[in-house]
This record gives structure tokens, sequence and C-alpha cells, in this order.
């Protein structure tokens, strides 16, 4: 629905400059977005994205000589509040609201309705009615924010900018965090505010989201503007291309024994539960060199499954046998001892130690191992470590020694994957693996899958993202509400394709 | 982002800071708070003309070295983001300890045993906050009450003293012209570092700090850990009271150690350990404990009144942390 025949764009941003110390993060950047149009940001991480609409925001100021418009007139964005005033609002992807906060005192935060300082809720309760109605909100004004759902939450972000008179939204990554059928409420949304003619920017990995939504989609690649597609020219390799600027041609890279689930099996789980609350008594088997896929709707019970497994939660009832042997896991010391590793789907709370080094980061399950008598760590050794594990997962980062938080997503994965190869383990879990990871790291991780399978190690992939799920896994396990719904390939298996996975996921097999 | 004062080599986005800005950070990291413990000595030196003479240093050294031990052990108590509020009560019961054994027939207990009782503790309090998931603060804070109850229970209320102590040479003799209080004070450091720095144990301490959940997921004994950082601390403390016994061949329950957990923490912190865990050196320790010792001395030198010292410690800490963070913008998270 691309109407920019000859009107000036609602947004413009031209010659978009901006320097850190060191760092040159946007060099001349343009943008163009027109009310009643979806525009979709796309760029891998570090691309400079999110640093673009910062400076939209007012949360930066771009180096001088750049320009933001608004309606053809030019505008100053130097701090948040001026940004507001112009019409734009920005939803980040870690939500910016205060849990111990009603709706409506988030609604209006920063902007609260009040007579001498004293400030006036039940005005504000009534002035938000409308558009929470309006948004379809299943909540009211004064909800305290903390108890919603992270869609909801969403929904009350929404509002906050709509409130504001909004003509300019911007949505940064807003489906990380939500189930598919929450995903589809947001795309109704979307489309829904596109026809009030709104301009909408919407930040995004997910090459299904784009195409399903956008109207144009604009490229950025190390800081640099790339070009725009109109809805006619999105696809997939054009998208690749830009983004990364080389071909991709196999991006599911597939080529170990797709009959690796006829092989031995290295893992077996027996009837395993965590006493019925998120995980019911769960049983399957896992090939060596098989890659197998679990997949299911958000919240039922993947991620708790695996943690079982790995002894990360204690397990009520049922067992895990690895290579024939009965696993007792205590704890993950247990499971790492046996062969067994597990990525967790959280890296930043649950993985990476931020504040460290990438190798140490790479080493820190392996140094015992290496280390000299006494506990002396073997620093020779280690190095060698970080450095090797660094060229075979094409790590972008100056050094091992740098702090793994300063790197993107894609290469913390990286790092992450990295500490788990180094154990060296016969089977490895890995809990969504490509979340929140650049489309060319993601090519590399699922390259790294691959080899693994060929190397007869069990890999098991939870993921939430079905056209990876489809192309990466020989065999996929599908979930539901804390037990294994349903099976799909394999041999005797119902062929592995997105309805069928869908249907096992929502309980409507046949 | 990067805050190098010379132009570092600009990385390509996306990347994080290159090679010679990283290079430069732990530069600056490592040099800490140096230049501002050198800035007071000299400033101290410039107003009274006696600071920088042989006989002064070495009183200096004297009075920091019971701080340097206890901010040690500390040390490993906030890397792991946890603190201990009990190791003036500890050091107090130890040295009430010791000199009672020396009084004894078996004086040659009279280490070991105040050693033990500071570990003692140390593993209570570890235990505690390991195994029954108390938080550090409470747990300590706690102890530090209950212990100088104990302490003055030991001692009967009074001071006990030995004239003739047996082991009073740790606090009064020296070893090629260095006092003892100082070599042992060094010792600890050295120690500490090679533990810290140099061992799996001591990566483990910072993983932990970092991030608990990452560490336990990664395969480590977290509880073990935290066992162990509490027991250090606990037996440093009791080391202190070894030494402050040593020193005064006595030790009172009720007024040894009193606010010395403070100036060990102040120690820790302005050595730009963070609180938060993780992050820190015991390099960075030393020196903090060095710079309260300097301007301990250097205001008594300069006849400032003791209420005036109080003010003045504090405005410092607050000033030199502050001062911390504009250098090291991005990456200190106190």
């Amino acid at each position: 629905m691309a109407s920019n025949g000859g009107r000036p764009p609602t947004l413009e941003m031209r010659n978009v400059s901006k320097t850190f110390p060191g760092i040159k993060a946007l060099s001349n950047v343009q943008l163009k977005a027109w009310g009643g149009e979806v525009l979709a940001l796309m760029g891998e991480n570090g691309a400079g994205k999110s640093t673009l609409m910062k400076i939209l925001s007012g949360a930066y100021q771009a180096d001088p000589g750049g320009e933001i418009l608004i309606d053809g007139e030019p505008v100053q964005t130097g701090d948040p509040i001026a940004a507001k005033r112009q019409g734009i609002a920005i939803i980040y992807q870690e939500l910016s609201l205060a849990p111990n906060l009603s709706v409506a005192e988030n609604i209006f935060l920063g902007d609260e309705i009040h007579s001498r300082g004293m400030v006036n809720r039940a005005a504000m309760a009534e002035a938000c009615r409308p558009v929470l109605e309006r948004l379809g909100a299943p909540f009211g004004p004064h909800t305290p924010v903390g108890g919603l759902s992270i869609a909801e939450q969403q929904l009350v972000e929404i509002a906050r900018a709509l409130q504001a008179k909004s003509k300019i939204l911007v949505l940064d990554e807003p489906t990380t965090a939500l189930s598919s059928r929450e995903t589809e409420r947001l795309f109704d949304l979307v489309r829904q505010l596109r026809s009030e003619g709104i301009a909408l920017i919407y930040i995004s990995h997910r090459m299904a989201e784009v195409y399903e939504l956008s109207d144009r989609v604009s490229v950025l690649r190390d800081g640099s503007y790339v070009g725009t597609l109109e809805k006619d020219q999105i696809s997939a390799d054009a998208l690749v291309k830009m983004m990364v600027g080389r071909d991709l041609s196999s991006f599911y890279k597939k080529e170990h024994d797709p009959h690796g689930s006829r092989g031995p099996v290295i893992l077996e789980v027996k009837g395993l539960t965590d006493g019925g609350r998120r995980v019911k008594p769960c049983s399957f088997q896992l090939h060596q060199g098989e890659v197998l896929g679990i997949a299911g709707l958000v919240g039922s019970g993947r991620t708790e499954l695996a943690r079982l497994i790995y002894g990360a939660d204690a397990k009520a009832g049922g067992e895990v046998l690895l290579e024939g042997r009965p696993l007792r896991a205590t704890g993950p010391k247990d499971a790492l001892d046996a062969g067994l590793a597990y990525l967790t789907e959280d890296r930043k709370a649950l993985g990476l130690f931020l504040d460290m080094s990438c190798g140490d980061n790479i080493n820190i399950g392996v140094i015992d191992r290496d280390a000299r008598k006494g506990g002396v760590l073997n620093l020779a050794s280690a190095r060698r470590r970080a450095q090797q594990a660094f060229n075979a997962l094409r790590v972008r980062a100056p050094s091992p020694l740098v702090n793994v938080g300063s790197l993107s997503g894609g290469n913390q994965q990286k790092v992450l994957l990295s500490r788990w190869l180094e154990i060296g383990p016969r089977v490895l879990i890995l809990d969504e693996p490509t979340r929140g990871v650049d489309i060319g790291a993601k090519s590399e991780i699922y390259r790294l899958i691959d080899d693994l399978a060929k190397r007869e190690i069990g890999i098991i992939v939870i993921s939430s993202e079905l056209p990876e799920v489809i192309g990466i896994c020989d065999r996929v396990l599908v979930m539901r509400e804390g037990h294994i719904e349903g099976e799909v390939g394999g041999p005797g298996g119902r062929p592995v394709t997105q309805e069928n996975i869908m249907a096992y996921a929502a309980g409507v097999a046949a | 982002m990067s805050t190098t004062q010379t132009g570092a080599a600009a990385a390509p986005v996306g990347q994080g800071l290159s090679a010679r800005a990283v290079q430069m950070r732990s530069v600056i990291q490592a040099i800490g708070m140096l230049p501002v413990l050198i800035l007071i000595a000299i400033g101290f030196h410039l107003a009274t003309g006696k600071f920088l003479n042989a006989t002064n240093i070495a009183i200096v050294m004297q009075q920091a070295s019971i701080n340097i031990v206890l901010a040690a052990g500390m040390t490993f108590v906030i890397l792991t983001g946890g603190i201990d509020l009990a190791v003036g009560s500890v050091l107090a019961i130890s040295a009430v300890t010791a000199v009672s054994v020396s009084l004894t027939g078996f004086s040659f207990l009279a280490i070991p045993a105040a050693l033990l009782m500071g570990l003692f503790f140390g593993m209570i309090n570890g235990s505690l906050v390991a195994f029954v998931n108390l938080p550090p603060f409470i747990v300590t804070l706690g102890a530090m009450t209950a212990v100088r109850g104990l302490a003055r229970l030991l001692g009967a209320d009074t001071t006990v003293f030995n004239p003739q102590l047996s082991f009073a040479w740790i606090g009064n003799a020296r070893l090629f012209g260095i006092p003892w209080l100082v070599i042992i004070a060094f010792l600890v450091i050295a120690v500490s570092w090679f533990v810290l720095r140099r061992t799996v144990l001591g990566v483990r301490i910072y993983a932990v700090g970092g991030n608990p959940n990452a560490a336990r997921l990664s395969g480590i004994k977290v509880w073990m850990i935290l066992l162990f950082v509490y027991a250090v601390s606990g037996l440093l403390a009791g080391l202190g009271g070894v030494m402050s016994a040593a020193r005064t061949f006595s030790a009172n329950g009720a007024q040894l150690g009193l606010a010395y957990e403070l100036d060990a923490i102040a120690a820790v912190i302005l050595g730009g350990t963070s609180f938060v865990g993780g992050i820190g050196t015991i390099v960075g320790t030393l020196i903090g404990a060095l710079i309260i010792a300097v301007l301990s001395n250097g205001l008594i030198l300069m006849n400032v009144s003791e209420i005036w010292q109080f003010i003045i410690k504090g405005l410092v800490i607050i000033g030199a942390v502050t001062l911390d963070r504009f250098r090291l913008k991005g990456s200190a998270r106190t």
C-alpha cells in the first residue's frame, strides 16, 4: 500500500551520522517513512539500527550535518521530550515501563495530568480509556503493570504512544518474547494503526514477519545505508545480500546424514517429569548424529524439560540414560562430566559473564582440565583454546581479551556456544540458539550444528522459529502443555511441515 | 564505549573496542587509584614537610597492615557480590582467644586457636549464605553483633593482658628492618593475588560474582565458592586479631575492632572493586587501604582534629569513587 505518490515523507532522516569515541556508528544514513505504511528496518546486529532510532527519539544527538524532517519541515529532536512533541514514539525491545505503577500512570509517565503539583489519577484513568478500548486491551487503567504479560505490557506502550498522538511509531523487535497468537494480534494492531495513517517503522530479524507486514524495507550495513526495497521486490535473497554483502546460497545447511535418526541411541529420556507443574512425564530418544528439534508454543515446557535433563532443576520422576548409562544429575556439573551440555535460552542472564573476557567465558568449563597442579591456571593453553574457538566460529571481535559484554548478540552467542563445544559433549541441547542473532551469524551457527551432527554428536534444538526448525532438524518433537504431543519427521513420522507442527502444538492434530 | 584519551584506532562498527582500545582500558584499570595515592602522599609532604621520610612511611605501613589483611578477605567476599560486616567482631574474638590461650600452659596454641576461631565464624557465615540462601548483609550483620557479645563473654568483659606474650614479635619485631606486621600484610596480598589471578578457584570466584546463575549452569559448585570466600574472610580476620594482640599485648572484647569493617570495605571499594560482584583486583584493595592509612596519618601530622578526620575521610572516599566512574565510563558498575 505504498502511497508516496508525490507527497513528502512523514519522516525523513538525511545524512545522519553518529560518532562515538573510537567508533563511527552511523555514516550518512538516509531514511524515509510515510504515514499509512509499514517500513521495515533490517540489518545485522551492530549495523546501526538502534543508534539511528535513538537519534530519532532524542536519546542521542546526531553529528552536525544530519537533518531530521517531519512532513518536510526540519525539526530538532535533541531530547526525548522534543521528540515526543514531534509525534515520535519508540517501543524498545526491553520495555520501558514502571512495573510498580498502574497502566494509566505509565501511559502518562512524564506528562501526568495534575493541578498544582497534585496528580489527578481519576482524570488520567478516564483519559486513557478510549485508547485502551481502541486497542482492545483486556485490562483497565488501574491495573498494575507489573502483573501484566509481556504482550500486554507492549499494549500499554502502544497506548502510551497513541495517547501522545504519535504520528511515527517505531517498534524494535517487538515479537521476540511473544507467542505466535500474541504475534498475530500485534500484526493486526500494526495493520490497524497503518490504516489510521501512522507511519510505522518495524525493526526485526525475522524474515517471515517482514514479508507479512512491510510495504517497504530499508537495510543498514556497518553503519551505512544500503538501500530500500519496495514490496514487490522483497525477497529473502535480495535482503540477505543487502544485509550481509555476500550471497548466502545455502542458508540452512544440511550436509550431515539425514538418516541420522536411524543411528544408535545416544540419549534416552523415560518418563521425565517435575511433578506435573510444567513438565508431565516425557519420553523420547536421541540418536547419534541426529539433529532433533523440539517445537511448541511459548510455555509448552520445552526449556523446563531441557533443564530437567541437564540437572539444572530437580526432577520428580523418570530417568535419563546417556549412552546406555543412567545419568544421575544432581546439578549441571554431573551432566557436564558425563558429556551433556546445555546452551541456555537467555544468554545474558543465564549464560554469559558479561564483565569477563571472551576468553574467560569460553574457557570457564574446561579450566580445571587444563590446570596445573594445585589448581593453577594454564594461561597458555587457555589463550590457545580461546583463539582457536574464535577462528572456528568466526567471532567478530578484536581479540579474545575483549569483554564479551561489548559484542553484538550474534557474536555473544558464538562465544557462549564455544564454551560448550570446548567441553566436548556427546549430547548438546541448544535452547533458542539463534534468538537475537543476525542473519550472518545465524547461518554460521547452522553450519556448526551441521558439522557437529557429522561428528556423531547428538543435538537437540529447541526453537520457536519454525522455518529454522524445519530447515535444520531431521526430526521434530512437538510439545504442548508439558508433554510431547507428537512427532514429525524421522522414519514413520509425518512429513516435517509447518502445518503439521502447528497442528500438534495447538492440540488439533487428527 | 571506549574512553581513550589518545585517538585509538577506530573499530569497525559492531565489533566492540579495537585492540588498542582494549589495551588502553586495561592499563587504565590496572593503574587504578595509584595516582590518587601518590598525589595525596605528595600533598601531605608538601603541607607538613615530614610525611615522606622513612620513619613515617614505616609507621603508615604498620598502621595499614591490619586493615590490609582484613580488606584482602573482604575483597574475596565482595567479588562474589556479598559483604562481611562481621570482620571487626571476629578480629576481636580472635584477639581475645589468642591472648587468653597464651596465658595458659599451651601458649604455642595461641595463634592456631585464634585462626581457627576466625575460620569457624567465617564458615558459619558462609554456610548461612550458601545453603540457607540468606542475604550476606543480614547474616554478617547478625554475626557482627552476636560475635561481639561472645568476644566480651570470652574475655569476661575485661581487657585480657599478657605482658609476656609468646608471639609479641609479630607485632613489634622486624625482619631485615621491615616490621613483621608489614611482611605479613604483603604476604597475604601476594597469596590472594595468586589465588585470584592464577588459579581455577580465582576464575570461579569472579564468575560467581559476575553471574551466579550462569556459573551454576557452567558446572561450578557455587556453594563451595561462597563457603570458601567467607571462610577466608573469617580466617584473615582471625589473623588480624593475632596481629592486633601481638602489637598491644592485650585484647578487649568490647572495644577492639569497632568499625574495622568499615575501613576494610572502604579500602576494597576505593580499590575499584564493584559492590555487585565480578569486578575488582587485590592490588586495587592494597592501594585503597594505603590511601586510607595515608589519609589518617597525614591528617594527624597536620594536627587536624579527629572530628575533621572523619569528615575528610568520608569525602575522599566519595570523591575518589566518583573520579573512578568518570575514568572508566561504561565499565565500572558500582
